[in-house]
């Protein structure tokens, strides 16, 4: 019997591997990542997905694939593609969204609309994606202009960690004093769709 | 840069100084381009001159490659920083000299929306462009739009939303114009990420704007067909 193929964001491979582990999943779904940075620029998102998927397709090592993306800034074209291909993609807009649940989330978002979201994986990439990727390390005088309206971090933790919740404060200090906000999520719903995506 | 390398603005003739000052923009050189601008006047450019031939055709290279994915939003942000930088001295003089002006438009982020980068930047070029631009910011109910709209009276009304949650309220906006009988009143244009032209014709929207780049381009397309449409009535 073929395993099934989750092809994924780079930030939550780490994630998608921890619960295939730990539900003993290892027989019947593989992980395949994609560049986390993408995160910055989601017009890549798709053309290197159809890349992926095309390969893992021609490859006949898999039953089925699934796609680990939320929307991430495609504006329904991923949906769309998805549509096509007759694919499956994890629900919501972000995994901001699937790891808070989306009724929290929309419950996040209602209190305050100039929240940044950070994960497990932001929390600890945050220099990297955010500060050296926008260039707020060589030009700081971008961060008004790219995160003067947000005032507060939220910082939805899937691993209780003490270190990625410091990782978190710094990252609210960096964003110019934000108020900080952790919420330790767990996987959220990402846990049923590995489930879902295991079953085939 | 060693000091024998550096260039010296004042010593280069028009051409190369407008050339240079292209480079300055792209590299978002703020204290470079105010100085281009700053010579260039004193050489006796108009103020007019100055913008459209330095900063609108500098930013006119940075708008192709943001387009092209060749620069990112903190190189463009960093440009459109410089063409601000060197629009603040020509501002107050091309008011005095009473260059052209395009249009106007009066342009907004949706309600829910703090996401203003693409806003501004279409700002900036716009104004570049020569329109009159009137910003309303971030998080507007329709109120405000209406508001804005009745006190400029522009041909444009410009919306943006980066999320897929908001982009939906700019239907409530062409809605109530429609409900008020003062859509066609407006040349409706729409932008950000999540946005596509399948969107914007299903919200009402006259266009899709992809990028800073082409909202100008789409604006002044649209405000032609608006001037001779008038002018054969």
């Amino acid at each position: 019997m073929k395993p099934n193929l989750v092809i994924g964001c780079g930030a939550i491979a780490q994630e998608l591997v921890a619960l295939i582990k730990a539900n003993g999943l290892e027989q019947r779904l593989e992980v395949t990542a994609l560049p986390a940075i993408w995160h910055n620029t989601p017009e890549k998102i798709l053309p290197g997905l159809k890349e992926k998927v095309t390969a893992a397709q021609q490859s006949g090592r898999y039953d089925t694939i699934y796609i680990g993306y939320a929307d991430c800034g495609t504006g329904g074209l991923l949906d769309r593609y998805i549509a096509d291909e007759g694919l499956e993609r994890i629900a919501g807009d972000h995994c901001y969204a699937f790891y808070a649940g989306q009724a929290k989330f929309a419950e996040l978002f209602e209190q305050e609309l100039g929240t940044f979201y950070l994960t497990d994986y932001l929390a600890r990439h945050f220099d990297r994606l955010i500060i050296q990727g926008y260039k707020l390390d060589t030009h700081p005088e971008l961060l008004p202009m790219m995160f003067g309206h947000y005032s507060k971090l939220v910082y939805l933790a899937q691993i209780d960690d003490p270190k990625l919740d410091a990782l978190a404060r710094e990252a609210a200090e960096k964003l110019g004093g934000l108020t900080y906000e952790r919420h330790l999520t767990g996987y959220g719903e990402l846990g049923e769709f590995v489930a879902q995506a295991a079953r085939g | 840069m060693s000091d024998e390398d550096e260039i010296i603005l004042a010593e280069l003739n028009d051409e190369e100084l407008v050339q240079q000052m292209h480079d300055d923009l792209y590299e978002g050189l703020k204290e470079e381009v105010v100085e281009g601008v700053e010579i260039l006047l004193d050489r006796g450019w108009t103020p007019y001159d100055v913008l459209t031939k330095a900063l609108v055709a500098g930013m006119t290279i940075v708008g192709i490659d943001f387009r092209d994915g060749i620069l990112y939003v903190p190189e463009v942000l960093m440009a459109a920083n410089a063409m601000k930088a060197g629009m603040g001295i020509l501002k107050p003089l091309l008011a005095e000299t009473g260059a052209p002006k395009i249009g106007s438009m009066v342009i907004g982020t949706v309600k829910g929306d703090i996401h203003d980068i693409g806003k501004n930047l279409v700002s900036m070029m716009m104004e570049g462009a020569g329109f009159e631009v009137y910003d309303i910011g971030i998080n507007n109910p329709v109120e405000n739009y209406l508001e804005a709209l009745e006190e400029h009276k522009p041909e444009i009304l410009g919306m943006s939303a980066l999320l897929t949650t908001t982009m939906p309220y700019m239907k409530v906006v062409v809605e109530t114009l429609v409900e008020k009988g003062v859509r066609d009143d407006y040349i409706i244009l729409v932008g950000g990420a999540p946005l596509n032209e399948e969107f914007a014709e299903s919200v009402g929207a006259d266009a899709y704007c992809r990028d800073a780049a082409v909202a100008v381009e789409t604006a002044k397309e649209w405000v032609a067909k608006m001037h001779n449409r008038r002018a054969s009535a």
